[in-house]
C-alpha cells in the first residue's frame, strides 16, 4: 500500500530539515572551502559552473567534476552525503530526460536494438552523457558553495557584488522562516496523523492539504504583523543595514589565481 | 518545471537573466514604499509561505499526487509584483539552499513561473471575477483558473527553452550540447504533465486556498467578510417601489380593448369582443368559441373576475388597487409561511 499523504509530506518536510542542519553543520566545518572568504568562494565556484555550462567536451566536464570531488574532500564534506543528496538525485531525474535521447537524436547508428527498429546514434549517445555529466558537475559544485557557506555569509557575499539591500533582508528573513513555517506545518501534520483512524478518501486528503494550507497562510500572515512589531519595538524604521566585515587572507589570495586558472583552462579546453 | 543547471546554455541563461531583470528592478520599485514597513516580513512570510507549499503532496483524482508551486494564489492575495518577487525568492532560495532548480537557470525559472506566472494568474483572475460578488462561485473558478493558466503558461515557456537549444546548439556531428528535444517533442512532453497532473494540482490549490482565505480572512482577498455579504439588507427601498407600484396599477384599465389570446369563452358570442379579435388578429374570429376553450372555462372561476370585486364599488380603478393589494398580500403571506416551515424544517435537522 502505498503511504499516505500526510506520511509523504511529512517525509519531505523531514529530509528537507536534515539537509538544513547538514548544510549549517558542514559550513562551520574546518575545511579548505570553509576557510575561504565567502565573496571569493561566491565567484569562484559560480565561475566553475559556468565554465560547466560552456564546456562542449566530455574530458573537460569530466575533469571539473574531479575538481569538485577534490574541494568536497579537501573541504571534508562527507562524500555520501553528497551523493545521496546531488549525484543520485540529478542522475535520477537527468537519465529520465537524456536516456530517450539515444534513439531519438539522428545520426550515425552505433547499436540496433534487437527488438523492435530503435537504434542507438552516436550524435544521441554524446549528447545524453553530456547532458548528464555536465548536470552533474554543476549541481556539484553549487552544493560546494551551499555546504562549505553560512547563508548568512552568503547573502553578505551577495551584497559585495551590489545586490540590493532589501534583497538581501528578504532573502535572509525568508530562509529563517522556511524553517520555522516547515516546523510549524510538520507539527500540524503530525497531529493531525496522531488522531487519524482508518483511511481518508482523495476527496478528504485533499480537502486536508488544502485546509493546512489555508491555516498555515493565516498564521503567516499573523507572523507578519508580529514580527514586524517587533521589528520596530527594535527600532525599525525602514532603513534595511547588514554587518559586512569581510577581509582577505592570505588563503584567499591564494584561492583567487587558482579560482581563475581553473576556469580559463576550463573554457579554453572546453570549446 | 524547475530548470536545473546544465540544461540551457549560458547564452540563453544570460538572456533570461537579462529579460527578468527589467521586471525585478521594477518590482522592487513599485514594492519599496511597502518594504518600509509591514510589507518587509510580510513579503519574506509569503516566499516562506510559497516554499513550504511547493512540498505539500496533493492528492489528484486518478490516484496521483502533484505539487503545487503556489503563484496563483500568491498573485491572488499580493498582486502580481510583490507576487513576482514573493515567487523569485522562494525560487532563489530553493536553487541556492535546496539544489531544486539551478543557479544558471535561475533567471529562467524566475521568469517562468515568477514574472509570467503570477502575472496570467492575475490577469485571468482579474477577468473572470471582474464584477463578481464577493461570494459568487465565480470567484473561485476564476482561482482555480489562475492557478491552472499559470502554471501552464510557465510549462509551455520553459518547454521553448528547452526546445530551442538541439535548434541553436549542437557540434558538428549534429549531437546537441544542452537539452536534447526539439520544440516538436519538448512542448508535448512537458505541456502533457502539466495540463493534467500539475495544472490540476495548482488549480485545486489555488481554488481552495482562495475558499479558505474567503471565509476565514476575506481581508486578504481585499473582499468583504462573507457575514458582511450576507447580512440583512435593509428593504424600506423596496417596501416603498412596491407601494408605488400598486399605486401605478390602475394604469392598466387605460389601455383600449382586451389582451390578445386572454379572451374569455363570452368574447367569441358579443359582437363588440368579436370586433375587438378581428381587428388585433388581422383576421376574422371563430364563429363560436373553441370547443376546449368552452369546455375548460367553466372549470374554475375566479373569485374576482377581471380585478374587480364583487363589492359595492363603482371605480374599476380603485377596483384594480383592492385586487392588488389582495394579490400582493396572497404573494407575501405565501412566502412567509414557506419560510417558517424551511427554518422549521433546518431546526429539526439540527436536532
Amino acid at each position: 500500500m502505498s503511504r499516505g499523504v500526510i506520511a509523504k509530506t511529512l517525509h519531505e518536510f523531514t529530509n528537507a530539515l536534515e539537509r538544513t542542519l547538514i548544510s549549517e553543520d558542514s559550513a562551520h566545518g574546518r575545511g579548505l572551502l570553509q576557510s575561504l572568504d565567502p565573496r571569493v568562494k561566491l565567484v569562484g565556484l559560480l565561475a566553475l559552473v559556468v565554465s560547466a555550462s560552456l564546456s562542449r567536451k566530455l574530458v573537460v566536464l569530466g575533469v571539473l567534476f574531479g575538481l569538485g570531488l577534490a574541494l568536497a574532500l579537501a573541504s571534508r564534506l562527507s562524500l555520501f552525503s553528497l551523493a545521496k543528496t546531488v549525484w543520485l538525485v540529478a542522475f535520477g531525474f537527468t537519465f529520465m530526460i537524456a536516456a530517450p535521447a539515444l534513439f531519438l537524436v539522428p545520426g550515425q547508428v552505433l547499436y540496433k536494438l534487437p527488438l523492435g527498429s530503435l537504434t542507438i546514434t552516436a550524435q544521441g549517445l554524446h549528447g545524453a552523457l553530456l547532458l548528464m555529466v555536465r548536470v552533474e558537475t554543476a549541481m556539484t559544485l553549487s552544493a560546494l558553495l551551499v555546504l562549505t557557506t553560512p547563508w548568512m555569509q552568503l547573502l553578505k557575499a551577495l551584497r559585495a557584488f551590489a545586490a540590493p539591500v532589501e534583497v538581501i533582508a528578504l532573502l535572509a528573513m525568508t530562509h529563517r522562516y522556511i524553517v520555522l513555517l516547515m516546523e510549524t506545518a510538520n507539527a500540524i501534520f503530525e497531529s493531525r496523523q496522531s488522531r487519524l483512524v482508518g483511511r481518508l478518501s482523495g476527496r478528504e486528503q485533499r480537502r486536508l492539504m488544502v485546509n493546512t494550507s489555508g491555516v498555515l497562510l493565516s498564521k503567516t500572515m499573523e507572523m507578519g504583523d508580529q514580527v514586524f512589531q517587533a521589528m520596530q519595538s527594535r527600532g525599525f524604521r525602514g532603513d534595511v543595514k547588514l554587518l559586512t566585515d569581510f577581509h582577505l587572507r592570505r588563503a584567499d589570495y591564494l584561492a583567487i589565481p587558482g579560482f581563475a586558472v581553473a576556469v580559463a583552462a576550463a573554457v579554453l579546453a572546453g570549446r | 518545471m524547475h530548470i536545473p543547471d546544465g540544461y540551457l546554455s549560458p547564452s540563453t541563461c544570460a538572456a533570461m537573466y537579462v529579460a527578468s531583470a527589467p521586471w525585478w528592478w521594477s518590482a522592487l520599485r513599485r514594492t519599496r514604499r511597502k518594504l518600509l514597513g509591514r510589507g518587509l516580513p510580510q513579503l519574506a512570510l509569503f516566499a516562506a509561505f510559497s516554499f513550504v507549499t511547493m512540498m505539500f503532496n496533493l492528492p489528484l483524482p486518478g490516484g496521483t499526487t502533484g505539487h503545487a508551486v503556489g503563484m496563483g494564489i500568491a498573485a491572488i492575495v499580493l498582486g502580481p509584483w510583490a507576487s513576482l518577487l514573493a515567487i523569485s525568492f522562494a525560487l532563489t532560495i530553493q536553487a541556492l539552499f535546496f539544489g531544486d532548480g539551478g543557479i544558471t537557470t535561475l533567471g529562467a525559472n524566475c521568469f517562468n513561473m515568477a514574472i509570467a506566472g503570477s502575472f496570467a494568474a492575475w490577469g485571468i483572475y482579474s477577468l473572470l471575477s471582474h464584477g463578481a460578488a464577493p461570494d459568487s462561485r465565480r470567484r473561485v473558478v476564476a482561482a482555480a483558473l489562475a492557478g491552472y493558466g499559470a502554471i501552464n503558461l510557465s510549462a509551455l515557456l520553459a518547454a521553448i527553452e528547452f526546445g530551442i537549444q538541439p535548434m541553436l546548439f549542437h557540434d558538428a556531428s549534429g549531437a546537441p550540447l544542452y537539452a536534447p528535444y526539439p520544440l516538436r517533442i519538448a512542448i508535448p512532453a512537458m505541456m502533457i504533465g502539466h495540463l493534467t497532473i500539475a495544472g490540476i494540482a495548482e488549480a485545486v490549490m489555488c481554488a481552495g486556498l482562495f475558499t479558505y482565505l474567503r471565509r476565514n480572512e476575506p481581508a486578504l482577498l481585499h473582499l468583504p467578510s462573507l457575514s458582511e455579504v450576507n447580512a440583512p439588507r435593509p428593504v424600506s427601498g423596496l417596501w416603498a417601489t412596491l407601494a408605488v407600484v400598486l399605486l401605478l396599477t390602475p394604469l392598466g384599465i387605460l389601455a383600449g380593448g382586451a389582451a390578445w389570446g386572454e379572451w374569455a369563452a363570452k368574447d367569441f358570442s358579443t359582437a363588440a369582443a368579436r370586433a375587438q379579435i378581428a381587428a388585433v388578429s388581422h383576421a376574422a374570429p371563430p364563429a363560436s368559441a373553441p370547443t376546449g376553450l368552452a369546455r375548460l372555462a367553466t372549470l374554475w372561476t375566479a373569485p374576482i373576475p377581471d380585478y374587480a370585486p364583487h363589492l359595492a364599488i363603482k371605480s374599476a380603478a380603485f377596483g384594480y388597487l383592492l385586487s392588488a393589494l389582495f394579490g400582493v398580500g396572497l404573494i407575501l403571506s405565501a412566502a412567509w409561511i414557506a419560510q417558517r416551515l424551511w427554518l422549521l424544517a433546518s431546526q429539526r435537522r439540527v436536532q
